[in-house]
């Protein structure tokens, strides 16, 4: 009997802390946006917030995934239309005042949910589950290109990193060349590292940046197709190429 | 019994070793034969399609009303892509195969900008009839060639394998018969030089125009130094190479690297030697965790690019990656966005220091333009646009089209369920140029497994 007595005690302790820690938690989180001006393109927590303000009042229909792209562009424009803000699209002081103001149930509505809800977890912290892709790239394209750039210019100048992903992005807008990335790279005989296997070494972050930029437009071989590395270049061929520049190991031509 | 044992054991060994020797052996047979049967197909493939390819073109000589020359244009167009990705499939990188590769690029431009050319308006003019029909008897040139070298392969057993450690090898003499083949078919091509497309055939690959529009005088070694450290920004204790341009570029540029003596920081950037304007810069360090906003780093580049004297800048578009923004950057003119003008500009959202600039694409276009009064009125041309979609931004603007020349358009912004759409209609025809779904982010995947 007295054994029932404890257990019910443990259970009634338990539910107690199970109700009482989410709502701690939240209301220990309270955060409102930061001092920052949000315009498109940003990611992060501040972003997070604005959807999720945006969202309980109904002007954003898309995922929180903490990406300011066109779906918060839209909402964040219709909510200063309706509410009689300059409609810019940005999120300065005068907007986000306005929205805090407009979703002051809003705290209390989610540590509810975080109540009834099956699985408060994804409620409570919504992470960051999205990231921005240049147009015309996902992220596998960057990830294959930055295990090429990685297999054959590891050990170069960041400059010679960037100059070998702008090397393949040239051979894709070529004629004489696959018009797809993976064309590219994986065109018999092109890239050294392809054919000995080192273009499946795991890429380390600088590549990955490389592509980027050269995604992004920095082209630092004056549109070259073709580099070789002069010291152990096997064909003669390549020598007969207008050469442009040369960076690090590596000389750069039509 | 000892002895027994031993040789048991070493017989053992050698029958293991016989017997993993022989599934490596018959792996390795596979996995040739694997990559064998994959050039093959690429091989065969691409001869198949130029045959069509020949008789597609062959056919549109017949053809008159556009119903029928249209779509079979766009065929032609279609194969042209195919065969050109199948040569991209063959060991061929190192044997000059360009022409080829590039004679296919040109009868896809060329068929594809006459098929989606209004032919009923703007039929096909007499020089085009007669490259239509050039194209038809080198296309079955090449045919002819590519069929040869198919037939020896074929009768002769030749493996593509072999091609590629007889490339590999170098030394050896290459007297491959398949090497040779394409040799042949090469030459053949490079013979036909320059086929006359007619004059509205401007090229696409003459893309890289080479910076035309630059006024100035060239700058010296010395001047170019000069401006690399104003854009660096490390101060006087710095180490500066400047070095010229190779024989192969088309426009004259001094490249520049600089480094901090102190932080042992460095920066690159080329120059055009006329007029010393700067194509590209870009100065590598590690950035720290984002402090200041997406929006403040923007403000950043619209400072730094005031400083540098460019004038009459949109911001288009701002991305954040990690701890980086990219900003770019477009022209307007009377209230007319430039696309064409674009520059870029990367600022370390740790301290808001530029780290990188492109102008690339703003110093080959950027010259003073006569923006035309547009013919057709706004809300003309917002018929052309599929009703289901809800305009909800508009402006004019210019853009390069498909067929390379710079239209005025009016752009709209519109969504259609969750996607958002940049749709250009031209001012003056009311065509629509450019149909643009824009980017959403995408999801991370490393979480989901």
């Amino acid at each position: 009997m007295k054994k029932n007595i404890v257990i019910a005690k443990v259970i009634f302790v338990m539910t107690i802390c199970m109700i009482c820690i989410p709502l701690s938690q939240n209301e220990g989180k309270v955060k409102a946006f930061s001092s920052q001006v949000i315009q498109q393109g940003a990611v992060g927590d501040d972003v997070i917030e604005l959807q999720s303000r945006l969202k309980f009042l109904g002007f954003y229909h898309g995922k929180i995934d903490g990406v300011f792209g066109w779906g918060t562009y839209w909402a964040l424009r219709n909510f200063q239309y309706e509410f009689g803000l300059p409609i810019d699209g940005l999120a300065g002081n005068d907007t986000k005042n306005k929205l805090v103001k407009a979703t002051k149930n809003y705290k209390a509505n989610t540590s509810s949910q975080n109540q009834q809800a099956s699985k408060p977890s994804s409620q409570s912290q919504p992470k960051k589950a999205a990231t921005n892709v240049p147009s015309g790239f996902s992220q596998n394209d960057i990830r294959l290109m930055a295990n090429a750039v990685h297999g054959e210019s590891r050990g170069e100048p960041y400059i010679g990193q960037v100059a070998v992903a702008a090397v393949i992005l040239n051979r894709v807008e070529s004629a004489s060349f696959p018009n797809t990335v993976s064309g590219v790279i994986f065109e018999p005989r092109a890239f050294t590292a392809v054919a000995d296997g080192q273009i499946w070494l795991t890429p380390n972050e600088q590549s990955k940046k490389a592509v980027l930029d050269a995604i992004n437009g920095w082209d630092p071989t004056g549109g070259s197709i073709y580099y070789f590395n002069p010291d152990t270049a096997t064909s003669g061929w390549i020598w007969s190429r207008p050469q442009v520049k040369r960076i690090g190991k590596h000389i750069f031509c039509k | 019994m000892i002895r027994g044992i031993l040789i048991g054991v070493l017989a053992l060994g050698v029958a293991g070793t016989a017997f993993w020797g022989y599934q490596e052996h018959r792996e390795k047979n596979a996995i040739l034969i694997n990559a064998e049967n994959n050039y093959q197909r690429a091989f065969h493939d691409l001869t198949y399609q130029i045959d069509l390819l020949n008789d597609k073109i062959g056919t549109t000589l017949a053809m008159n009303s556009r119903k029928s020359l249209s779509p079979a244009l766009a065929d032609v167009w279609k194969l042209t892509s195919e065969a050109h990705s199948n040569v991209g499939q063959l060991p061929l990188t190192l044997l000059p195969f360009n022409k080829t590769e590039e004679f296919l690029s040109k009868i896809g431009d060329f068929s594809y900008r006459t098929a989606v050319r209004d032919l009923d308006k703007e039929p096909l003019s007499d020089t085009e009839y007669d490259s239509l029909k050039k194209l038809y008897q080198q296309s079955g040139d090449i045919q002819q060639e590519l069929r040869k070298v198919q037939h020896a392969v074929l009768n002769n057993n030749l493996r593509w394998m072999d091609v590629e450690l007889a490339l590999a090898s170098d030394k050896a003499p290459l007297d491959n018969t398949i090497i040779d083949g394409f040799k042949t078919v090469e030459k053949t091509v490079s013979s036909y030089g320059d086929t006359d497309f007619g004059p509205t055939f401007v090229s696409m690959q003459n893309k890289e125009s080479s910076y035309k529009y630059l006024q100035g005088k060239e700058i010296t070694k010395k001047e170019a130094a000069n401006i690399a450290k104003k854009y660096s920004g490390f101060g006087n204790n710095v180490d500066i190479h400047v070095t010229e341009n190779g024989k192969g570029s088309d426009v004259g540029f001094y490249s520049i690297s600089i480094q901090d003596k102190k932080t042992k920081q460095e920066a690159n950037m080329d120059l055009t030697k006329k007029g010393g304007y700067p194509i590209w810069f870009m100065r590598s360090r590690d950035v720290k965790e984002p402090k200041i906003s997406l929006n403040e780093a923007g403000n950043q580049a619209i400072k730094f690019l005031k400083d540098n004297g460019f004038k009459n800048l949109d911001l288009f578009e701002s991305v954040q990656y990690d701890n980086m923004g990219v900003f770019t950057f477009v022209t307007h003119e009377d209230n007319v966005r430039i696309y064409p003008d674009a520059i870029n500009v990367k600022v370390a959202l740790d301290n808001g220091n530029i780290l990188g600039f492109s102008a690339e694409e703003y110093l080959q276009s950027n010259h003073t333009r006569n923006i035309p009064k547009p013919t057709k009125t706004k809300d003309e041309v917002r018929k052309e646009i599929n009703p289901k979609v809800k305009v909800m931004d508009e402006r004019l603007s210019v853009i390069v089209n498909d067929l390379n020349q710079e239209v005025l358009c009016y752009e709209f912004l519109g969504t259609l369920g969750d996607d958002t759409y940049r749709i250009f209609i031209n001012a003056d025809t009311g065509v629509e140029e450019k149909v643009e779904k824009l980017k959403n982010a995408e999801p991370i995947y490393e979480n989901v497994v």
